[in-house]
């Protein structure tokens, strides 16, 4: 039979060759990028604020369209979270764009709890996909991904320093998902107090060890860019979908009596940078860190948890697999113990009740053969009261008989109708 | 055209969903600069492309992709002291080489097959092939089985099976069909009409046609497969591709002049074959499909459909057994 062997070279990289002439994969990226255009695109980005600070008006002014929104009560008692998609198009290009919005947060008297709904969210959404990945029937290409991408996070324009809660909430999410913080409703804050917000609000971030999202430095082409806004976090934002005239342009804005805050000026507010970087520099990279990095990191904690391993006890590679038969196995057997002593259970319950029954049937037997009995006994005293009638009663017709007998004799041995009219009207009255 | 639903109401704690559609957008956003961020991702990333050739000796299979690809990327041009022999068993030998043009990375291997078909008894000569193929796949799905995953898993699987037809100008034979009906359940195959400068176009065209009809008549489904077409669009481009299949080829790596222009062809006493032209030969029709238009639809093909199928089966398997079977049980069927 032929054998097989494949012999590979010896040293693991590969070698670089040159080209004698244009072959043409150099179209290959275009193909990638016209397969993902087929497919379209999901990103979905979670806002975490306080109540009325501003989370609907930005995503409706970074996405220039009107979403539904719903102003919320102050009122909730303990946070929720809001999910809409919308599917937007811009030339070519279709957009699944899930924004997720918290609800009541701060709000709460007490707010220890605030932000285990939101952690609960981001894990639901890594365990569908871990679900999907873990089918053994998947289809993951066509799976709509609703794995937070970037997580907004709204900072009050206090102008001192971050919140307790702002503190506590992020350090839990920064190792779930990209967090990038905003200083929201800019506009109340003047430049030099800005200025110092910001590296207050930097400064106790690093102290806090809380790590938010680096804006990519490894691609050169977005590297100096890049760089630049890193520098520029948190960015200071203000939203809004009027149009105020300035000049002879209409731009959105907001209008004061002192003045017009124009969102789209970056002398204004850092709206501009927010959109460059959120969206046309590194949408890809935000998607990339989500699927290589957070979610890993939770499918890893969460097969761990599960009892799985990639070494076994003496250090020897396990596969998934043995491991899942093995859990299997154990199972099965529990399972099956659990039968027995229910089958056991029952077959004792059985005998009892067996027992049980067979008693009643003996009492019943019982009470039968003395109904019996005594129907007998009855019987046999009627039988005896009938034969005694019985007696009576042919004594008697023999008696009848006899004397009819003798009534007739004695007409014919007499032949005196006088004496006979006598005897028988005697006889008459004696019968 | 915004289609809105009634107001959603918020129940229970967690979240509600809405769907709208068609939202309007009132302005420039920039979401398209989505695709340039993709395509410098990809090229900085890099590409990987494994092809495997099979088909008997003399058949031409290092030079056509030697030719594909523009340069010596076989296992013969790249072995030192390499001597033409019939190898007694079949071995498959693979060779690697990163080739880049205009920034674009791609590392390609090439997976040889010498003494496919050159035995006297060639039973079985396909298991060592299914063996590989199906050995790629289980490796690949055993990293992607790790708790601790690499960041990118390298693919060895077989993106791609050139087929080599003598061009006899009959039909497939036994060894033909044979092959291409259990290959072609697990991995993409280009079945190609070898050394075509001995068919004029009318056997060509016959010969194809007895080929295709062949092919249907043995259920056997060659790349592109009707069933993965996804759109109309897709499946009118496939379709007039499935017209065409199998190309005939010609390879070479000799320049002449033609006409004051340097050609790639074959120099004969009667003319020269002109490889890259289309009334001479379809290498460039080949070189098209696979590089040009197809050659990510071919992986895509390879991880989304051939992959999934194994993975399907193998964990089924193993469901039902718990030591571990391994490529070997699954590659005889």
């Amino acid at each position: 039979m032929a054998s097989s062997d494949v012999a590979r070279q010896p040293d693991k990289g590969a070698r670089p060759l040159s080209l004698a002439g244009h072959v043409g994969f150099d179209s290959l990226p275009d193909q990638l990028v016209n397969k993902s255009i087929c497919q379209g695109f999901c990103f979905n980005i979670l806002c975490i604020g306080e109540t009325g600070i501003g989370k609907s008006t930005l995503m409706d002014t970074l996405f220039n369209t009107n979403f539904e929104n719903f102003e919320s009560s102050h009122f909730e008692p303990q946070v929720k979270l809001r999910a809409q998609t919308y599917d937007l198009q811009e030339s070519n290009v279709r957009l699944r764009l899930t924004v997720v919005n918290t609800v009541g947060f701060g709000d709460q008297m007490n707010k220890q709890e605030s932000y285990q709904p939101v952690v609960d969210y981001i894990d639901r959404q890594f365990e569908s996909y871990l679900q999907e990945e873990l089918k053994i029937k998947r289809s993951l290409h066509n799976y709509h991904d609703s794995r937070v991408h970037a997580c907004l996070y709204f900072i009050s324009p206090s102008g001192h320093s971050l919140k307790s809660l702002d503190l506590v909430t992020m350090k839990k999410l920064d190792s779930k998902v990209n967090i990038i913080p905003v200083i929201a409703k800019a506009d109340t804050i003047s430049k030099s107090e800005l200025h110092k917000f910001k590296i207050k609000i930097m400064s106790e971030l690093v102290s806090n060890g809380v790590q938010i999202y680096q804006f990519p430095l490894d691609d050169e082409t977005v590297a100096k860019v890049n760089t630049t806004m890193n520098g520029h976090l948190p960015f200071a934002v203000v939203g809004s979908t009027e149009e105020v005239s300035v000049g002879n342009k209409m731009v959105k804005a907001r209008q004061y009596p002192w003045g017009v805050v124009q969102v789209e000026n970056e002398n204004h507010c850092d709206f501009v940078k927010l959109r460059e970087m959120l969206i046309c520099v590194n949408m890809e990279d935000l998607r990339e860190q989500t699927h290589t990095r957070h979610y890993e990191l939770y499918r890893r904690c969460k097969l761990e948890e599960m009892g799985f391993k990639d070494t076994g006890p003496e250090c020897k590679p396990v596969s998934l697999q043995q491991t899942y038969e093995a859990k299997r196995q154990e199972f099965l057997v529990e399972l099956q113990k659990r039968e027995d002593e229910m089958r056991q259970m029952f077959v004792q319950r059985v005998k009892e009740k067996e027992s049980e029954l067979k008693e009643a049937e003996r009492d019943l037997q019982g009470r039968f053969e003395q109904l019996k009995r005594l129907h007998a006994d009855e019987k046999a005293a009627l039988e005896e009261k009938k034969r005694l009638l019985d007696d009576d009663q042919s004594s008697f017709s023999k008696r009848r008989a006899a004397a009819q007998l003798l009534q007739a004799q004695s007409l014919t041995a007499n032949g005196k109708k006088d004496k006979d009219r006598k005897k028988t009207n005697s006889l008459k009255i004696d019968a | 055209h915004t289609i809105t639903l009634p107001k959603p109401e918020i129940s229970g704690p967690g979240l509600q969903m809405s769907l709208i559609r068609g939202t309007d957008l009132f302005g420039y956003i920039g979401i398209e600069a989505v695709l340039d961020q993709m395509r410098s991702k990809t090229m900085k990333a890099g590409f990987e492309f494994n092809i495997m050739v099979v088909g008997q000796s003399g058949l031409g299979k290092s030079t056509l992709v030697n030719t594909l690809f523009k340069s010596k990327v076989s296992r013969k041009s790249c072995t030192p002291n390499y001597e033409e022999k019939i190898s007694k068993t079949v071995k498959l030998q693979t060779v690697s080489h990163v080739i880049e043009e205009n920034g674009v990375k791609m590392k390609l291997t090439v997976i040889d097959t010498p003494g496919f078909g050159d035995q006297i008894n060639n039973d079985n000569c396909w298991e060592p092939i299914v063996k590989y193929v199906n050995e790629q796949y289980e490796k690949y799905l055993r990293e992607e089985l790790h708790i601790n995953r690499k960041r990118v898993i390298p693919d060895s699987r077989v993106h791609c099976c050139i087929y080599f037809l003598p061009a006899t100008g009959h039909r497939l034979r036994p060894i033909d069909v044979e092959f291409m009906k259990r290959l072609g359940k697990i991995v993409s195959i280009v079945p190609v009409i070898a050394k075509a400068d001995t068919l004029t176009i009318e056997e060509r065209q016959e010969f194809k046609e007895r080929i295709r009809q062949d092919l249907v008549d043995n259920g056997i489904h060659v790349y592109p497969q009707k069933e993965y077409d996804e759109d109309p669009e897709e499946r009118i481009l496939n379709n007039s591709i499935r017209e065409s299949i199998p190309f005939a080829v010609v390879g070479t790596d000799k320049e002449h002049q033609v006409n004051g222009n340097k050609v790639l062809g074959r120099k004969t006493n009667w003319g020269i074959i002109e490889v890259e032209n289309v009334a001479h030969c379809e290498f460039a029709n080949l070189r098209d499909l696979l590089i040009r238009s197809h050659l990510q639809d071919l992986k895509d093909v390879t991880h989304n459909i051939h992959y999934e199928t194994y993975r399907v089966r193998r964990l089924n398997e193993s469901n039902m057994n718990f030591s571990e079977p391994g490529p070997l049980t699954m590659s005889v069927f």
